[in-house]
């Protein structure tokens, strides 16, 4: 499996389980639970792919880290802008699992997964 | 008269002893070391500008062996395009009938010199796959080195590491020239090279090797010298004759390599040819799986020590994943309160 594969796979994994987490850090989030799980492995997805992207082409666990968490971050931040029906915002349930999920990909897009290699002509 | 000093008259000697390579093309400046098959000198090449190593055999012998040795080694390492062979440049004969090779001019130090630097597993290891990978390159070749030993390995300037003195390697296939009871290989000062059809040298050849049984040798003997230079490498000492784990102590090591690798040096120390791996490719795959993480052929692990293995190797996805799996636990329990 190449590395943006891999990537994407994880990504979507990964975040579909984080958006079923909802059901426990956030009971009263239940009746929305399939647009959370969807959103969440949407999120997974685009992720994924990014740092899978990334991770092919530069080769440094500490880069590929850095760029799983700070991409993972910004789309957690883009979700947890939607405020809650009470006005607050779910800041740091969204964003610190979501970077930690990040983290993940980040870590296993630049351990495992293949590079592709170059056609030679 | 003046009466010169004994050193000066040794010196003459050797000067006297010099071969008479080509002058157009070379210019003989020192003698470098001496062994039982030839003398190595340092020589200018004149045509290309720099400094070479010239192998040249020692007087002739009646039944021109030591000539059809030379041959053979410079055509094996010709044979040999390897980063870590030394590389022949040309070949001849002297006027005297004698055969000489000449290839490049290696700077650095021996094995034995090195070793001491290199502290811990890892270091050693470095080392020892990439002159592990050169045997399995001559063996995948048809090659086998059959004299592998701490000062036939050498460590350039520049890291490179490189396997000399293949001139007692058996091309398969081929009788070696000289294998009838001789003393070509003779007894090389200093390393104790054996002699005759018994090739190797004691403490790192091959238990087949070591009954004079060299025509057999194939090349589990040279995973045997292999096994050996990496004991010796972690011990300073050249193998027992016995390889089970007490006797060979090296669980006891200050630095002990750990239980698989352990088990990788048994392997290649192992009596039978049959129980070691069957040439330097397998082991320096299973060396490569080693570094990995992965399950080695020479050691079958209990399911504790293989799940020890598994949590060893990804660790820190592991500790990634608890972390997350930790997060989500704390914000539940917060919900809670």
């Amino acid at each position: 499996m190449n590395k943006p594969v891999l990537g994407l796979l994880l990504g979507a994994v990964l975040g579909a389980f984080d958006g079923l987490t909802a059901l426990i850090s956030a009971p009263e989030t239940a009746p929305q639970i399939m647009g959370i799980v969807i959103g969440s492995t949407a999120k997974g997805l685009v992720v994924g792919a990014i740092v899978g992207w990334y991770a092919s082409r530069v080769r440094s666990l500490g880069k590929g880290l850095l760029v799983g968490l700070i991409v993972a971050a910004f789309f957690a931040f883009l979700i947890a802008l939607a405020p809650n029906p009470d006005g607050s915002h779910y800041w740091v349930e969204i964003m610190v699992p979501g970077s930690i999920v990040g983290l993940i990909v980040g870590y296993a897009t630049q351990k495992f997964g293949r590079v592709r290699s170059p056609v030679q002509g | 008269m003046t009466r010169l000093s004994d050193q000066a008259v040794a010196r003459l000697r050797d000067v006297v002893a010099w071969p008479e390579l080509p002058p157009e093309r070379y210019e003989v400046r020192r003698l470098l070391g001496r062994g039982g098959m030839g003398a190595v000198y340092a020589a200018f090449d004149r045509r290309l500008g720099r400094e070479v190593a010239v192998k040249v055999s020692n007087a002739p012998s009646a039944a021109g062996d030591l000539e059809a040795r030379l041959r053979q080694e410079s055509r094996v390492l010709a044979r040999l395009e390897h980063p870590g062979i030394v590389p022949v440049h040309d070949a001849g004969e002297l006027d005297d009938g004698r055969w000489y090779y000449v290839m490049k001019l290696v700077r650095g130090q021996t094995l034995g010199e090195h070793v001491p630097s290199l502290r811990g597993e890892a270091p050693v290891l470095s080392v020892f796959e990439r002159a592990a990978e050169t045997v399995a390159f001559a063996h995948a070749a048809g090659i086998v080195h059959r004299d592998l030993k701490p000062s036939n390995i050498m460590m350039g300037s520049f890291g490179e590491v490189l396997v000399l003195d293949w001139g007692v390697a058996k091309i398969l296939g081929t009788p070696p020239p000289g294998e009838v009871p001789t003393d070509v290989a003779g007894p090389t000062p200093g390393d104790g090279t054996a002699s005759g059809t018994r090739i190797g040298t004691p403490g790192f050849m091959a238990p087949e090797q070591q009954r004079g049984d060299a025509s057999t040798a194939g090349p589990a003997a040279d995973v045997y010298s292999l096994g050996a230079l990496l004991y010796w490498m972690f011990t300073g000492r050249p193998a027992p004759p016995t390889a089970d784990e007490a006797t060979l102590g090296l669980a006891a090591l200050p630095d002990a390599p750990s239980r698989r690798l352990r088990a990788i040096v048994r392997k290649c120390l192992a009596e039978s040819p049959a129980d070691r791996y069957p040439d330097a490719g397998a082991l320096v795959q299973d060396l490569a799986r080693y570094r990995a993480g992965l399950a080695v052929r020479a050691h079958r692990e209990s399911p504790l020590e293989r799940a020890g293995r598994i949590v060893d190797r990804y660790r820190a996805f592991i500790l990634l994943i608890l972390a997350y799996l930790l997060m989500r636990a704390l914000f539940a329990w917060s919900q809670r309160l």
